[in-house]
């Protein structure tokens, strides 16, 4: 077997590894006040390393490496980056919690399991073979619970991480359940060899659904979304924005490729499972979503929706629906994470508030902060000029194009009410008085440079155009 | 030559907006102009060397200035072929162009010094004189026609802001409105224009190649003739030249500028940049061009007499000049200077010489404002003493709208009337008489100032006195140039099929234009140059009906009112405000109310349990397996 591919179609991997390994390290040895101060930095700064090197176009060809385990196109670079990116992003808005009594003393952890997780959605992206994909699946998964449950000490937060684990074992097993009907049908679990073997028979009908459902829980999707609500809600913010964005974002990607690449022949059935899964996210997402009164929780649900949008890029199985979907999750990501930032700076700042009521009046102390808000609000409601509104443009056309008429009708509907319960924020932040609103601070350095990366994305991404058309000249070769 | 550096021409304005905006009144008054003057003062250094470069580097084999495209970026694709472009083209009316916008543009930015001097918001309004700098430029040195229409609309923001720029006055912020829903109309039109042009021909560059033109054969008289609207809005073409005169409630250095020499021009300089087109497929709507300019410079003219604003007797010429130009335009037959394509140079040539004398003219306007603090021209008289050296560039620009030789007016508007001639006697005719008509309400305007009775309970309060210098050179400069601009060798420049054209005077239309012109002179001057004026006042109780019909532009604001109030908003806007209200939110508050109670319904899903969550998640799984198999 030829193992050269290994440094080059492999080297975003190997880099983070490197990361991971050196992370650890320095965790054990650099015990230092001196030290422990630069961690962070250090870390910011290899993380962003990381996003460049992942995002890099190189090499231009793809290629795959150990007999077709693993596999490599120029569009994972793309994917990878965006997903380190928001990964740094995380990393940089985490300091303020990192650095409190309860958990400085488990920073260390925190950097590996978040960069393992990472380093699992890489995998996962590369899988060319079932069982590399299951195995990637795991690794985002099962570090994932440990963040989830980071604070174990918190109630919530012990709870969120509890729930986590056990629906994320049954989507899994189900999931596993789902792959071994394709070995006993097909014979084989590479992806390059399943398609000729896909003949849509009712059983491997029933397999493509288990095997969705797997990937439908990580994307939280309904029906396998009801977990969504509570780990969000648990889990220490800086971990519940990664889980939002950078987690969804790879599980989305992932579904589209597979989808398109392995079950050409059952197209019709799942976009038919995608039709119903679609409508029920993006409606009954909403539905929940105008009922809450935490934000934490509020913005659980309007992930799902979201889903439910990236969802229509999916089914419509093109390129174009494979460049509006990278580039859907990149303005999600930087909007998504702008909201997070500031509900989790908030947090810290204030002594753990995160009811919508608190933001009441909050223009009035943090001006800056209420404005970061709104336009992420904004851009995820879909505004224009704001990047949301390109993003959810590029991706009803492509589902449009591909004859979803009726289906794009619903989701502009959606939208509408997406906006009454986006607005409802915005409202509480400008206009609902408040006695004692949070009073006025000033966020650390590394948030206030998040904050604005996210917000010169959520305004940028969407009017240069250049970055819609430098994604669509990778994916065009779907 | 390498002409990269033209895209500095753009940016350095929008960089000085940009910065002027944003630090606004932090910056002291007299930084914030500095700034502005000064790059300003740059970009017209680079229009110059600019212009000295292209003309310079000559013609190529086939006898005309190439066209060059030193700087562009493609900015939204579409298909291959249709895309949006933003860059910089040279050719020798955007050449043209770049020198007369930065050079009153620079002017101008000197002038307001003084006669902005001590205004609140003085940053603000080199801010946006700087942003109009830069969207004009932009619009005449755009690729594209889409590029065109984008700072088309930056223009009409800028000159939005320009007009409102006395935001606490009434009357500023009601013309602002005016101007801008009045062009936004017109300019809805040039859209769908430019849709239908790029949908059919498959590409928004101004020069599609033969296939595309063959399929959208039919389609371009349309697309043109709506382009002209939107160019008849910018320029005031009858009948929606209302906004122009309500306009000059804005700083007199911005009519100059703005609602003189550059943006009202945009729609000539529309028409001239998609004129081989014009030529080609869309003759009969070119000539229609033709009659509109000339009725609107007629109406301009006879409304223009009858005037006692100072501005809006400029503002009613500025209008009736542009009908000039359209209807120069107009009457090409052919891309030939020497057969029928004549009106094309004579238009460009009358935008380059009209430019520098309006702009004269308000600026000296804004003078004498200035000194008898009033609009009125019955509140002036007897002022040439006072203001000497406004008198006297007063008088050149007055001599060249009028036509008279050797001024540069004489020229172009000579030119003019020979391609108006050599389309058809009937039109010659007519442009004749508004010529005489024109000389005729510029002496009256300019009596009424500089001689006549001396307003005395004025100057008792306080003597007027001449501008300070910031003032008064720019008004020496334009005045130079009116002199002599028309002894360029224009036809060597532009024109219309790019090859070099020896302009000749036609000696009996220019003896005819003379005595024309001298008639309406000495016309004027009996009736106005003395104290009373018992010809002038007996005309005006003779004709009263007429009068003051004219006085108040034959009513044409107040039948736009009336369509606007009675027939609009009364019978359109209200049954579609009621449905709106009972229809639409209706279905909208029904739409909440369905989603709050289904909301309601459906919240036990989320009970918080684990084992109910994998229920569900399989039960979800179940379902959809047995859904697939089904269909």
């Amino acid at each position: 077997m030829d193992y050269s591919g290994i440094f080059t179609y492999m080297h975003s991997e190997i880099v983070l590894i490197a990361v991971i390994v050196i992370a650890f390290l320095y965790d054990l040895f650099a015990t230092g006040e001196r030290a422990r101060k630069a961690f962070h930095p250090l870390m910011c700064v290899l993380m962003a390393a990381v996003a460049v090197v992942s995002l890099w176009p190189w090499p231009s060809e793809g290629g795959e490496v150990f007999g077709g385990m693993f596999t490599y196109e120029p569009v994972h670079a793309i994917v990878k980056g965006i997903l380190a990116a928001g990964a740094f992003i995380v990393l940089l808005q985490s300091d303020v919690w990192l650095s409190r009594e309860d958990t400085a003393h488990k920073r260390g952890e925190f950097y590996i399991l978040t960069l393992s997780t990472l380093l699992g959605m890489y995998f996962m992206i590369g899988a060319g073979h079932f069982l590399m994909f299951f195995i990637g699946l795991e690794l985002a998964s099962v570090p994932m619970a440990c963040l989830v449950a980071f604070d174990k000490y918190r109630h919530n937060s012990a709870e969120a991480g509890a729930k986590f684990i056990l629906s994320a074992l049954f989507a899994s097993g189900l999931m596993l359940y789902g792959i071994s009907f394709f070995y006993g049908t097909a014979g084989t679990l590479y992806f390059s060899d399943l398609p000729d073997r896909i003949t849509g028979s009712p059983l491997q009908i029933m397999a493509m659904v288990f095997f969705f459902s797997g990937l439908g829980f990580k994307i939280s999707l309904v029906p396998f979304h009801l977990w969504t609500a509570d780990t969000y809600q648990g889990a220490p913010t800086t971990v519940t924005s990664y889980l939002s964005v950078v987690s969804k974002g790879a599980a989305a990607f992932v579904l589209m490729t597979i989808l398109v690449k392995v079950f050409p022949a059952m197209a019709e059935e799942w976009r038919a499972m995608l039709y119903v899964v679609i409508v029920l996210s993006i409606t009954v997402a909403n539905l929940f979503a105008i009922r809450q009164h935490n934000l934490k929780r509020f913005f659980a649900f309007s992930s799902i929706s979201q889903a439910g949008y990236i969802m229509l890029a999916v089914i419509s199985g093109t390129a174009f629906g494979m460049t509006s979907l990278i580039f859907y999750v990149l303005i999600y990501t930087a909007a998504n994470l702008a909201a997070f930032g500031v509900i989790s700076t908030v947090e810290q700042h204030s002594g753990g508030k995160v009811d919508m009521a608190d933001y009441n009046g909050l223009y009035r102390t943090n001006p800056k902060l209420a404005i970061i808000m709104t336009l992420a609000l904004f851009s995820l409601g879909g505004i224009p000029p704001f990047a949301g509104f390109f993003s959810k443009f590029f991706i009803f056309a492509a589902a449009f194009s591909e004859g979803f008429k009726v289906l794009v009708f619903i989701a502009l509907l959606n939208t509408i009410v997406s906006l009454y319960y986006y607005l409802l924020v915005v409202k509480a932040m400008f206009i609902t008085p408040n006695e004692n609103p949070v009073p006025a601070f000033r966020s650390d350095r590394s948030t206030r440079i998040s904050l604005v990366l996210c917000i010169a994305g959520v305004i940028l991404l969407g009017l240069v155009s250049s970055v819609y058309d430098g994604i669509n000249a990778f994916t065009f070769g779907m | 030559m390498d002409f990269t550096y033209t895209v500095l021409i753009l940016l350095l304005p929008f960089l000085s907006f940009i910065l002027i905006g944003l630090l606004g009144t932090k910056l002291k008054p007299v930084t914030a102009g500095i700034i502005g003057t000064v790059v300003t003062g740059i970009a017209a250094a680079l229009s110059y060397y600019t212009a000295f470069g292209y003309f310079g580097a000559g013609r190529d084999a086939s006898g005309v200035y190439p066209t060059m495209i030193p700087w562009n970026t493609v900015w939204l694709p579409f298909s291959e072929t249709l895309h949006i472009d933003l860059g910089v083209m040279l050719d020798p009316i955007s050449v043209m162009m770049l020198v007369v916008i930065s050079t009153v543009s620079l002017m101008v930015h000197i002038y307001s010094f003084g006669y902005m001097k001590g205004e609140r918001g003085f940053q603000r309004y080199y801010a946006f004189l700087s942003l109009f700098t830069m969207s004009m430029m932009g619009l005449v040195v755009a690729t594209n026609i889409f590029q065109m229409y984008l700072f088309w609309e930056l223009v009409g923001v800028s000159s939005y802001l320009l007009i409102g720029f006395y935001y606490t006055k009434k009357e500023a912020v009601a013309a602002s409105k005016k101007a801008f829903i009045v062009t936004r109309f017109a300019d809805l039109g040039f859209l769908v224009g430019i849709l239908f042009y790029g949908f059919y021909t498959g590409t928004f560059s101004f020069t599609p190649d033969a296939p595309a033109l063959g399929a959208a054969k039919a389609i371009l008289p349309i697309a043109l003739g709506l382009m002209f609207v939107g160019g008849a809005g910018k320029s005031a073409m009858f009948p929606l030249h209302i906004w122009l005169p309500d306009a000059m409630e804005g700083p007199t250095p911005v009519s100059a500028l703005i609602h003189a020499a550059t943006m009202v021009v945009a729609g000539v300089y529309l028409v001239a940049r998609m004129f081989p087109l014009f030529v080609e497929y869309a003759p009969d709507v070119l000539h229609l061009t033709a009659y509109v300019g000339a009725f609107t410079a007629l109406y301009a003219a006879v409304v223009a007499c009858v005037q006692s604003d100072i501005k809006r007797v400029l503002a009613f010429s500025t209008i009736s000049q542009i009908g000039f130009m359209i209807v120069a335009l107009g009457v090409c037959t052919s891309s030939d200077p020497h057969a029928g394509g004549l009106g094309y140079m004579a238009s460009m040539f009358h935008l380059f010489t009209h430019a520098m004398f309006k702009a004269l003219l308000f600026l000296c306007a804004g003078c004498i404002i200035h000194a008898v603090h009033s609009n009125e021209v019955s509140a002036m008289g007897g002022l040439r003493k006072y203001l000497p050296v406004t008198h006297a560039t007063f008088l050149v620009a007055c001599l060249a709208i009028a036509g008279i030789w050797p001024l540069s007016g004489f020229f172009s508007k000579d030119e003019i009337i020979t391609a108006c001639f050599e389309f058809s006697p009937f039109i010659g005719v007519t442009m004749t008489f508004i010529a005489g008509l024109t000389a005729f309400y510029m002496f009256r305007l300019y009596y009424g100032i500089f001689w006549g009775r001396e307003n005395k309970a004025l100057h008792a309060e306080h003597v007027p006195h001449e501008a300070p210098a910031t003032m008064t050179v720019p008004l020496v400069f334009l005045a130079v140039v009116t002199l002599f601009a028309g002894w360029i060798p224009f036809g060597h420049f532009v024109s219309s099929d790019g090859q070099a054209y020896t302009i000749h005077i036609n000696t009996t239309v220019a003896i005819v234009s003379l005595c024309v012109a001298a008639a309406g002179i000495a016309l004027a001057t009996w009736m106005y140059m003395r104290e009373d004026r018992k010809v002038a006042d007996g005309l005006a109780t003779r004709f009263s009906g007429l009068h003051k019909a004219a006085y108040h532009r034959f009513y044409i604001d107040e039948i736009y009112q009336f369509i606007t109030h009675r027939i609009i908003f009364a019978c359109i806007s209200s049954p579609i405000a009621w449905f709106d209200r009972h229809v639409v939110d209706g279905f909208m508050n029904g739409m909440a109310w369905v989603t709050e109670k289904t909301s309601w319904a459906i919240r036990y899903m989320q009970s918080g349990s684990v084992q109910r969550y994998c229920i569900w998640f399989l039960g979800g799984v179940l379902g959809l397996v047995i859904l697939l198999l089904l269909i």
